[in-house]
């Protein structure tokens, strides 16, 4: 390719900058942060393609994973993102761990930057508590997940493998579908979504949806409904969310049978959507349940791609966030 | 004991209907209001621009004391009390031990009278341990001296034990104050239910929660005949539910917090634009939306409401330093009550006379206090000696580290309020002052 | 400020001609030649290379653009850290003979990051520097095997390429600072 692009004219004209501390939540992003980690993901997504997929940009730095929830591809893939910019990585679980005696967030918070951690990707069950602990540090902390309110890296991860197969959000349709009440994933989409100018329609059973989400935001709109066929027309994206056996305790719905036969995605409501219309999850995948194993594994699947982009995505914003912090 | 003579200021008492600039003698009690007074030897405190009221009358507090004096003692909550602009609180039992028997109403009594700096007004527990199961021992608790009876935080959740409790109280003759609550579909909610809960990812307390209890309560007291007081009201529809009561000749009392005047469930997101998940924002009941702010206002001014009475309940730093989730209920607040009162009259939220009603002629008729204390909530010649003295437009800006409080939870801190407590006269002392010495 | 432009396009394109003959000369033709351009302006002149041996040879060479922001040695000091944009290498370097192309050398950093990203891709032969310019005031022991125009400067100076792919025109331009008032 021996043409001079535009994009070479544009990064080297402007200069975007990262400032925040922290990762939180994808809703206090303005679009050109948004842009300026998409931008870095795609080169961090060249260094993994090399014979030698990683560089020494974070060497001497030390990045801690601090879950107190379980989680496999999350914790994984920060892991392999931090060592693939040679970065120093320390996993720290709930149990086996003086959090386990009782030690509070903050103390444990506290003694992490005491050895030495500069970033901390926390997974927590509670809300907000990547909130206390990031305003009780100054260590960079960055939300691998807090309840059922955020998941930043999954939306911007999942924002970069549209943006890949799609091009520009603008005014595309997008529907999740699933327990969009309790889903973390489901927020942080919500926010980048409407940033990026698309149509978000929220959609699964009474009990599980968040009325309060519907309106217009400044670029894109969010819609609530219980009707996933009609949600389905004209739409250009789906990812269906995973449904725990734990609602149907809770008498959240009637029964799992009740919920397939409403909400799962299977190939004769993927023909409702547009040609060629995403499928994707966040995973891990109930099959049989909110998707259809065909679907799960069918053409218009990019689910796999969503966990080799995870990588670069976090890549980027270790990059980022930690070259902010010597600013 | 010192005459004091207060001269200049806009003497307002709710009760008599008296509302001028005049000077107020006190000499152990209220001896004169006019104008002109001459009185040697008194000590002259001049007030001029500010209001002399009655001291301020609460229904509602938290003193902590026995069994959780980590989060405040008599001694202290009493004396931030007092700063506050308040000379009588009404005690909740949900101490350890609770006032279920008289044996405990009684050490409870002692401490007080060793340790508080205003007036203690004890309320009995409704039932054994506050635990819903069987009813406390209600006659014994009032005649060693309870003046109402709830089981605050906790709703009497048994409809059964409900009615027969009201059927005692009722019989018995003192007001049952309830938290009105239905804990099955209220478990496990720690903010109001509504758009910042689903936001912020947080377990909801629906409005159907109190409204449904309230209901449920009313009718209980209709078929039992019993004054039941509603306490902490946060929703527009209990307003209604209450003025209906109301209308309809039922002996139904309502308060509301001076907190859920002021805010609403944006004080859990905070003002700036990433969350806070503010821990001093979250208090039982939860504050609500804007429209069940205004309706608050709306049913205080109409008389609806009859009384703001603070639930001031103040916690250790420990209890609200942690996830949402896990921190403890209640806002610290009875320092800056008077002030955010001021504050919503000063904005045109509230007017005067319905503020100063509400602090002192509002809750003493809710409760049918005067019998039990002469000239409480009042200016009585000869009979009041509680008086408290406002700045209504002196600004100032809320400082949690330095309440009297053991609690420093409260939202407010770093917020400018209008309306500052400048002078406290309690049984015709002058006990808190903040210009002069000697207080 | 003043400007002070040295160079031409007329000038760059009689340097990048010379160039490009002493590429072909010192590697006995094309045989096992990738040209390797350093983002940003290193890779417009490494196109305009190739272009020039194609004209001159039966064979252009291929181009490749390295980004060298995750190489550098002072990411962490650096007020603005550039954008990081992907690299690309259309061939494999294993035993090529790669050339690195740059607008102008300075401290010798830049190439020195340069080296360390090529290896990553890896292992060539050979490597060798062409730039357009060096203004000398090297840091680290490096030298460039084609050079366009030597030209000395002042520390407080700076040596601003335009190529007309990005900047619309062509030209290299000495940028001094006002002398202080008195």
């Amino acid at each position: 390719m021996l043409e001079v692009s535009n994009s070479d004219a544009i990064s080297t004209a402007t200069n975007l900058q990262w400032h925040a501390k922290d990762l939180l939540d994808t809703d206090t992003l303005t679009p050109e942060e948004i842009e300026l980690v998409l931008t870095t993901a795609e080169a961090m997504h060249e260094v993994r393609s090399r014979p030698v997929g990683k560089v020494a940009t974070l060497r001497g730095a030390t990045v801690v994973t601090l879950f107190y929830e379980q989680s496999t591809r999350t914790r994984a893939s920060f892991e392999v993102a931090a060592k693939a910019l040679g970065a120093d990585v320390v996993n720290l679980t709930a149990s086996g761990s003086s959090v386990e005696k009782g030690e509070s967030l903050i103390d444990t918070i506290r003694t992490l930057e005491a050895i030495g951690a500069d970033v901390v990707v926390m997974r927590h069950g509670k809300s907000g508590a990547p909130y206390l602990a990031a305003r009780h540090t100054s260590a960079s902390v960055i939300n691998g997940g807090d309840g059922t309110h955020a998941h930043p890296t999954q939306a911007l991860l999942d924002l970069f493998t549209m943006r890949r197969h799609v091009g520009s959000l603008e005014g595309k349709k997008v529907v999740i579908v699933g327990d969009v009440l309790h889903s973390r994933v489901a927020r942080s989409n919500l926010w980048t979504l409407m940033a990026a100018g698309a149509s978000v329609t929220l959609c699964g059973p009474a009990t599980l949806l968040p009325h309060t989400l519907a309106g217009q935001g400044e670029h894109g709109r969010c819609d609530v409904t219980t009707n996933f066929d009609k949600a389905l027309e004209g739409a250009d994206i789906v990812m269906a969310l995973r449904i725990q056996k734990e609602r149907q305790n809770s008498g959240l719905i009637p029964s799992l049978r009740e919920y397939i036969r409403g909400y799962q995605l299977n190939a004769r409501r993927l023909q409702i959507a547009n040609p060629g219309a995403l499928v994707m999850h966040p995973g891990p995948m109930n099959e049989g349940i909110e998707i259809a194993p065909d679907i799960a594994h069918g053409l218009g699947s990019v689910i796999e791609e969503q966990v080799t982009n995870g990588v670069a995505v976090r890549m980027a914003l270790l990059y980022l966030i930690t070259t902010a912090r010597a600013r | 004991m010192t005459a004091l003579l207060f001269r200049g200021g806009r003497v307002i008492d709710p009760l008599h209907g008296i509302d001028r600039v005049a000077d107020v003698l006190i000499d152990g009690v209220v001896r004169q209001i006019g104008t002109g007074i001459d009185a040697p030897g008194a000590r002259v405190v001049d007030v001029a621009g500010c209001i002399v009221v009655p001291g301020f009358v609460d229904l509602h507090t938290h003193l902590r004391e026995p069994g959780y004096e980590q989060k405040g003692t008599i001694a202290t909550e009493t004396e931030a009390a007092l700063r506050g602009g308040f000379t009588t609180i009404c005690a909740m039992p949900n101490t350890s031990p609770a006032p279920d028997s008289a044996s405990v109403l009684r050490s409870l009594l002692e401490t007080i009278a060793r340790d508080a700096r205003i007036r203690v007004l004890p309320i009995g527990c409704v039932t054994r341990g506050r635990a819903g199961k069987e009813l406390a021992e209600l006659s014994e608790l009032a005649d060693a001296g309870c003046v109402a009876f709830s089981d605050d935080g906790s709703p009497v959740a048994d409809a059964r034990l409900m009615r027969n409790a009201l059927a005692f109280t009722g019989a018995i003759g003192l007001p049952l104050s309830e938290h009105c609550d239905n804990p099955t579909l209220n478990g496990g909610g720690v903010m109001h239910e509504g758009r910042i809960s689903e936001r912020l990812g947080l377990s909801g307390q629906p409005t159907a929660a109190e409204v449904s209890a309230i209901a449920r309560n009313i009718e209980l007291a209709e078929a039992t005949g019993a004054h039941l007081h509603i306490a902490h009201v946060t929703t527009a529809r209990s307003v209604e539910l209450v003025a209906e009561a109301k209308a309809r000749g039922l002996h139904v009392t309502a308060e509301v917090t001076p907190s859920h005047l002021f805010l609403t469930e944006d004080a859990v997101f905070g003002t700036g634009r990433e969350a806070a998940y503010d821990t001093n924002a979250k208090i039982n009941p939860p504050l609500r939306t804007e429209a069940d702010r205004k309706a608050l206002l709306r049913g205080l001014e109409a008389g609806i409401i009859n009384a703001i009475a603070t639930d001031h309940a103040p916690h250790a730093i420990e209890d609200k330093l942690c996830e949402f989730d896990e921190a403890a209920f209640g806002i610290s607040c009875i320092e800056t009550a008077a002030a955010t009162v001021f504050t919503l009259v000063a904005r045109g939220e509230l007017s005067l006379a319905t503020a100063l009603r509400a602090l002192t002629s509002g809750p003493v008729e809710a409760f049918a206090l005067r019998s039990r204390v002469p000239g409480i909530g009042a200016l009585t010649p000869g009979v009041s000696a509680d008086l408290v003295v406002v700045d209504p437009s002196l600004a100032w800006t809320v400082d949690t580290a330095a309440f009297a409080s053991k609690g420093k939870n409260s939202p407010l801190n770093g917020v400018e309020l209008t309306g500052q407590v400048r002078h406290v006269v309690f049984q015709g002392e002058l006990a808190h002052s903040l210009e002069l010495a000697n207080a | 400020m003043s400007f002070e432009r040295l160079l031409g396009p007329d000038e760059i394109t009689r340097t990048i001609r010379r160039l490009a003959h002493e590429i072909i000369e010192n590697n006995s033709g094309t045989g096992g030649l990738v040209l390797v351009g350093l983002l940003s302006r290193g890779y417009p002149l490494a196109v305009r290379l190739a272009a020039a041996i194609g004209e001159f040879e039966a064979e252009r060479p291929p181009v490749g653009r390295l980004d060298i922001g995750l190489y550098r040695d002072d990411v962490t000091q650096r007020s603005a850290p550039a954008m990081i944009r992907p690299s690309e290498i259309p061939v494999s370097i294993d035993g090529a003979t790669v050339v690195l192309v740059d607008d102008v050398l300075f401290t010798g950093r830049s190439i020195r990051a340069a080296m360390d990203a090529l290896i990553d891709f890896g292992r060539p032969a050979r490597v060798r520097l062409a730039v357009l310019v060096d203004r000398g005031h090297r840091e680290l022991p490096i030298r460039p095997d084609f050079v366009g125009k030597n030209i000395p400067t002042a520390l407080v100076q700076s040596v601003d390429v335009h190529l007309a792919e990005l900047d619309g025109d062509d030209g290299v331009y000495v940028v001094s600072q006002e002398a202080a008032h008195a």
